[in-house]
C-alpha cells in the first residue's frame, strides 16, 4: 500500500492547492503535503514493513499491462531523496514570491507525485507514464515563472526529452511484443528472446531517452539553459531529483533488459560520458554565471556516473547509489545559496559580486561546505561517492580513470573560484548592504551540512540500503 | 438498420422543423433530441433491439464493431450539437436545414459502417458526401466559403469517378458486387484467365478513392482549403466524424481484400502514411493561423490512423475506434473554442488562461490528447496503432514506428504554441460571449478525454459486451 501513498499523497494535495487562494496557507499545506510524504518514506524505510512494499492491481488487461509498483533498494534511496528535497526546497525558497503562488506549488507537488511513480513502478508501461508525466508539470512551471527566455529553451527542453521517451516507447512496444507472455512486467521484458541486433538497436533507443534526460554529451545542450532559465526551486529539482531519473533508469531498466549490448558498448558510452565530464568541467570555469556553473557542474559529476554504471563491478555501482544520493542533496545546497544571492542582490554574476563574507558570514560558512562536498573533498558525502566510483572505474580501465580524474581538478579549479570571487576580495556595491540569511534558510543549509558531513564520515546505512540492488545486477551479467 | 433509418427520417423532421418555428433555438434543441433519440437506438440495435426488420439481401452487414462506432461517432455529433449547436444557428438564415444536412451525413456514415457490397459503399460515400458539399459553402456571401465549397465538390466528383472505377474493374472480373464473395471469385478469376491486374487495379482505384476521403497525402491538397475555407463549425464535423467514417470505409473495403495487393500493398500503406505525415506534420508547422494549422493537423492524425489499414489485426480495429474517440472528441473540443474567438490567428489565444480559465485548462487538455501525451485519450489511440504494427510486422515494422514517434513529437511543435500562447504570453485574447452552460459540457469533455487516458478499457469494453 505505501507506493501508492507514495504517488496519491502529492497527487491529491496538488490538485487541491489548486483551488487553495491565500498565499500563506498555500505555502504551509505544501510543505505539510510534502512532510506527510516524507513522514511515509521514512516509515517503509525504517520499519521495513513486509508485504507493503509493493503493490500490484490490473490496470489495462486487454494490453498485459498492470499498475504495479514495488521498492528495492535503490528505490527506496531514491524516494527518500525526492520526500527530503521536496521539503527543503519549500522551506528554503518560501520567501520567494510568485504570481498565483496555488499553481506554482500545485504544479511542484505533481511532479513530485511523477518522480515517485518513476522511481517505483515496475512495469514498462507505467513507467513511461510517469516519465512522461513527470515533465508535464515542469514545462509549465519553467515556462511561467523562468527567466527572460524561459518559453524558448523550455520548448526545447520539452522536445528534447519528448524525442527521447518516444524513442523509449518504440523501444517498449517491441521488448512487449517479444516478451514471451504479452506482458510489460520487467521480469517478462528481460526474458525476452533478443538476437544479437535487435538488442544492440533497442539499446540505442533506451539510451537516448535516458541520456538526454541525465545528460550525456553531446546531447546535453538543453541543460545549462533550462536551469539557469527555470526558476530556482524548479532547477533545484531539476538537477536534484530529476536527473536521477536517467541514473536510476540505466539502472533498472537498460543494464538488466540488453546486458549483452551494454556490456559491447560499455567502451563507448564511457568515452561520451568522460568527454562530457572534461568538456562540461572546462566550460565551467568560464561562466560567469553562479547557475550555469552549477549547471555544467551537474554534467560532469552525471557523467562520473554515468561511465561508471557501465563499468559495471560491485564497487564502483555502489559508489554510483551513494553518490546519486549526495549529489541530490549537494546540489540542492548549492542552489539554495544561488537562490540566497539571487533574491537578495538581484544579480547572479560573479563579475558584480565579491566580499559577501563580510557582509553574510554564516552563508559563507555553510556555502564553503557545500562547495568542498562539490569538490568531493575526505569528510565530505561526495568523497565516499566519487572513491568508490574511480575506484570501479579504474578497475574496468586504468586510462579511462586516469582522463576522468583529471575532472577533480577542475572542479576544484571552477568550486573554489566561485567561492573566491562571491565571498571574499573588496565588497562591491551590490554586496555592501547585504544582510545575513533568514533562519528558515540558515537551518535548511546546515541540515544539510549535516547530512553532508554524517554521510562523509559514515556512509555505511546508504550503502546497506541499496546493497540488494547492486548484487542483483553484478549478480546479473 | 436503426442507424441508417431513423437518422434518414431525423433529417427529414429537421427539414420540416424549419416550417413550422421560426425560433432559432427551439430547432437547435430539436435535433439535439433527435441525436439524443439516434443514439440511443443505435445502442438499442446492438443490444439486438430492433425497430425495423427489412431483408437486405446481404448488401449490408451488421457487426458489433460498425454498431459500436455508430455509437462512438453519435456521442460525438451530440457532444458537438451541445458545444457549438448556438453557433450552427448563427452561420446562415435556414438553420434548420444545417441539421438536417449533419443527420444525412450521419445516415451516410451509418451506411459506410456496415455495407458488405461495393454498391453500398458508393451509396454510403455519396450519401455522406452531397451534404457536405452544401455545408462548407453555408456561408454564402464568404467569397472563401464559395471557393472551399467549389473545389470540395470539383475533388470529390472526380475521387468519386475515380471509385466507381475501381468497382466496375472488380465487376468485370468476378460478376458480383458483394465483398466477401469477391474476395473467393476473385482469386478464381484471376487464376484462370490471365486477368492478374485487374483485380488489383481496381483495389488500387479504390484505395485511392477512400484516400481522398481521409486526406491521405499524396490525395491531401483539397484538404487545407477546404477546411479553411467552410465555416468553422462544419470544419470541426468534417474534420472529425467524415474522416473516421472513411476510415471504417476502408477497414471494410480491405479487411478481406488485402492480401490481393499483394507485395504492393506493403509498399503502397508505408509509403503513404510516411507521405502524410511529413505533409502533415511538416506544413502544419509553418501556419500562421491556429484552424489552418489544425487542417493540416488532421492529415498528420490521418497519417496515425492509416496504421490500422497497415496491421490490419483485432489490435488495430480497437484501435481505430480508440483513436477516432480520442481525435473527435477532442477536436471538437478545441474548434469549440476556437469557433468563440474572434482572432483566429495564434497571437488571437495570447492571454486566454487569465481572461478564461476554464477554457484555457480544457484547450490545454485538447492539445495535450492530439499530440499523444499519456494520461489522455490521444496516448492510447496512438499507442494502439503503433502497437498494432509491431504486433503484425514485428521488426520491419519498427522503422515505420520509429519514423511515426518522431513525427509525433513534431507535432507537439505546433500544438503547444497554441499552450504558449494561451499560458506564457501576455495579451487580450478576445471572446465572443461564453455560458456557463458551455463552460460545463467543455469540462465534462475534457474529463471524458482525462478519463479514458487513464483507463482506454471503457471505451473499448463495450466492444465485447
Amino acid at each position: 500500500m505505501i507506493p501508492v501513498l507514495l504517488i496519491l499523497i502529492p497527487l491529491l494535495s496538488g490538485l487541491f492547492l489548486f483551488f487553495l487562494k491565500e498565499e500563506k496557507a498555500v505555502k504551509n499545506f505544501a510543505l505539510i503535503a510534502a512532510l506527510i510524504s516524507l513522514a511515509v518514506v521514512v516509515y517503509a524505510i525504517a520499519l521495513n514493513p513486509s508485504g507493503q512494499l509493493t503493490y500490484d492491481t490490473a490496470w489495462l488487461p486487454a494490453i498485459g499491462s498492470r499498475f504495479s509498483l514495488g521498492i528495492d533498494g535503490m528505490g527506496k534511496m531514491l524516494i527518500l531523496l525526492t520526500a527530503i528535497s521536496f521539503p527543503v526546497v519549500f522551506i528554503s525558497t518560501s520567501g520567494n514570491t510568485y504570481k498565483n503562488t496555488a499553481a506554482f506549488y500545485a504544479l511542484m507537488l505533481l511532479t513530485q507525485c511523477g518522480l515517485m511513480g518513476v522511481f517505483l513502478a515496475t512495469d514498462a508501461l507505467l513507467f513511461y507514464f510517469f516519465w512522461e508525466l513527470a515533465l508535464v508539470p515542469v514545462y509549465f512551471l519553467c515556462s511561467i515563472w523562468g527567466g527572460e527566455k524561459r518559453i524558448a529553451v523550455t520548448f526545447k527542453f520539452f522536445i528534447y526529452t519528448f524525442v527521447g521517451s518516444l524513442l523509449m516507447l518504440a523501444g517498449i512496444l517491441f521488448l512487449h511484443y517479444k516478451s514471451e507472455d504479452g506482458s510489460f512486467a520487467i521480469k517478462a521484458l528481460t526474458s525476452a528472446h533478443l538476437d544479437n541486433f535487435e538488442q544492440k538497436f533497442l539499446f540505442w533507443l533506451f539510451f537516448i531517452a535516458f541520456a538526454i534526460k541525465m545528460p550525456i554529451f553531446p546531447l546535453h545542450t538543453w541543460q545549462p539553459d533550462a536551469y539557469e532559465q527555470a526558476p530556482t526551486a524548479v532547477t533545484m529539482i531539476l538537477s536534484g531529483v530529476m536527473v536521477k531519473m536517467g541514473i536510476f533508469a540505466v539502472i533498472r531498466w537498460l543494464v538488466p533488459l540488453f546486458p549483452q549490448a551494454a556490456a559491447g558498448y560499455a567502451n563507448l558510452v564511457m568515452l561520451l560520458s568522460i568527454t562530457g565530464m572534461i568538456y562540461a568541467s572546462l566550460i565551467a570555469i568560464k561562466q560567469d554565471d553562479i547557475k550555469r556553473l552549477i549547471a555544467y557542474s551537474s554534467i560532469a559529476h552525471i557523467g562520473l556516473m554515468c561511465a561508471t554504471i557501465f563499468a559495471h563491478n560491485q564497487i564502483g555501482l555502489e559508489g554510483v547509489m551513494i553518490q546519486m544520493f549526495n549529489h541530490g542533496i549537494n546540489v540542492i545546497g548549492l542552489w539554495i545559496v544561488a537562490n540566497v544571492i539571487e533574491q537578495q542582490l538581484q544579480t547572479r554574476k560573479f563579475s558584480e559580486l565579491g566580499g559577501l563574507a563580510q557582509t553574510s558570514p554564516v552563508l559563507a560558512i555553510l556555502l564553503v561546505v557545500m562547495a568542498l562536498a562539490n569538490v568531493a573533498l575526505p569528510l565530505t558525502n561526495a568523497f565516499v561517492g566519487e572513491f568508490l566510483m574511480f575506484n570501479g572505474l579504474f578497475q574496468f580501465n586504468v586510462w579511462m580513470a586516469a582522463v576522468a580524474g583529471i575532472s577533480i581538478i577542475l572542479a576544484a579549479v571552477y568550486t573554489l573560484n566561485m567561492i573566491q570571487k562571491i565571498f571574499y576580495g573588496k565588497t562591491v556595491a551590490a554586496t555592501e548592504h547585504a544582510v545575513d540569511i533568514s533562519s528558515s534558510v540558515k537551518w535548511t543549509l546546515i541540515f544539510l551540512v549535516i547530512v553532508v558531513l554524517i554521510l562523509g564520515v559514515y556512509p555505511q546505512p546508504l550503502i546497506n540500503l541499496t546493497k540488494d540492488t547492486v548484487n542483483a545486477i553484478v549478480a546479473n551479467r | 438498420m436503426n442507424a441508417i433509418i431513423i437518422s434518414a427520417l431525423c433529417g427529414v423532421v429537421m427539414m420540416f422543423s424549419g416550417i413550422f418555428t421560426h425560433n432559432k433555438t427551439t430547432i437547435k434543441n430539436i435535433a439535439i433530441a433527435a441525436m439524443l433519440v439516434l443514439l440511443v437506438a443505435n445502442i438499442l440495435n446492438t443490444y439486438g433491439i430492433y425497430s425495423f426488420r427489412i431483408d437486405v439481401n446481404n448488401m449490408l452487414r451488421f457487426q458489433v464493431f460498425g454498431l459500436y462506432f455508430n455509437s462512438i461517432v453519435f456521442l460525438a455529433t451530440l457532444i458537438y450539437l451541445i458545444l457549438s449547436g448556438d453557433d450552427i444557428i448563427n452561420v446562415g438564415i435556414n438553420p434548420a436545414e444545417y441539421f438536417a444536412l449533419i443527420f444525412f451525413v450521419l445516415c451516410g456514415v451509418s451506411i459506410l459502417s456496415c455495407f458488405n457490397n461495393t454498391l453500398m459503399l458508393f451509396l454510403g460515400i455519396e450519401i455522406l458526401s452531397i451534404p457536405l458539399y452544401i455545408l462548407t459553402g453555408t456561408d454564402k456571401r464568404n467569397l472563401k466559403s464559395n471557393e472551399a465549397s467549389l473545389k470540395y465538390f470539383l475533388m470529390g466528383c472526380f475521387s468519386t469517378g475515380i471509385l466507381l472505377m475501381g468497382i466496375t474493374l472488380l465487376y468485370g472480373v468476378t460478376g458480383d458486387f458483394s465483398i466477401d464473395q469477391l474476395a473467393v471469385k476473385g482469386s478464381l478469376a484471376a487464376g484462370m484467365t490471365n486477368s492478374g491486374i485487374i483485380v488489383p487495379l481496381g483495389l488500387i482505384f479504390i484505395f485511392i478513392a477512400l484516400s481522398f476521403k481521409v486526406s491521405a497525402a499524396p490525395f491531401h491538397f483539397w484538404t487545407p482549403d477546404v477546411y479553411d475555407g467552410s465555416p468553422s463549425v462544419f470544419t470541426s464535423f468534417m474534420a472529425t466524424i467524415v474522416k473516421a467514417a472513411g476510415f471504417i470505409a476502408f477497414i471494410r473495403v480491405f479487411e478481406t481484400r488485402m492480401p490481393e495487393l499483394g507485395a504492393s500493398a506493403r509498399i503502397i500503406i508505408p509509403l503513404v502514411i510516411i507521405c502524410t505525415l511529413l505533409v502533415g506534420n511538416i506544413t502544419a508547422v509553418f501556419q500562421q493561423s491556429v484552424k489552418r494549422m489544425l487542417a493540416y493537423s488532421s492529415i498528420a492524425q490521418a497519417g496515425f490512423m492509416l496504421f490500422a489499414l497497415y496491421s490490419f489485426n483485432d489490435i488495430a480495429k480497437e484501435g481505430i475506434l480508440l483513436y477516432t474517440f480520442a481525435y473527435s472528441f477532442a477536436t471538437i473540443g478545441i474548434f469549440a473554442v476556437l469557433i468563440k474567438m474572434k482572432d483566429y490567428t495564434f497571437e488571437g489565444f495570447n492571454g486566454l488562461s487569465k481572461k478564461e480559465p476554464v477554457l484555457a485548462a480544457a484547450t490545454t487538455v485538447f492539445l495535450l490528447s492530439l499530440a499523444g501525451i499519456p494520461l489522455t485519450a490521444g496516448f492510447f489511440g496512438k499507442y494502439y496503432m503503433l502497437l498494432s504494427a509491431i504486433k503484425a510486422n514485428g521488426q520491419y515494422a519498427l522503422w515505420l514506428v520509429i519514423i511515426a514517434v518522431l513525427f509525433a513529437a513534431v507535432s507537439v511543435y505546433y500544438y503547444f504554441r497554441v499552450i504558449q500562447s494561451m499560458y506564457f504570453k501576455d495579451g487580450d485574447a478576445e471572446t465572443t460571449e461564453i455560458k456557463p452552460a458551455f463552460k460545463i459540457s467543455i469540462i465534462i469533455l475534457a474529463a471524458l478525454i482525462i478519463l479514458a487516458g487513464i483507463f482506454p478499457s471503457l471505451v473499448l469494453n463495450w466492444l465485447y459486451f
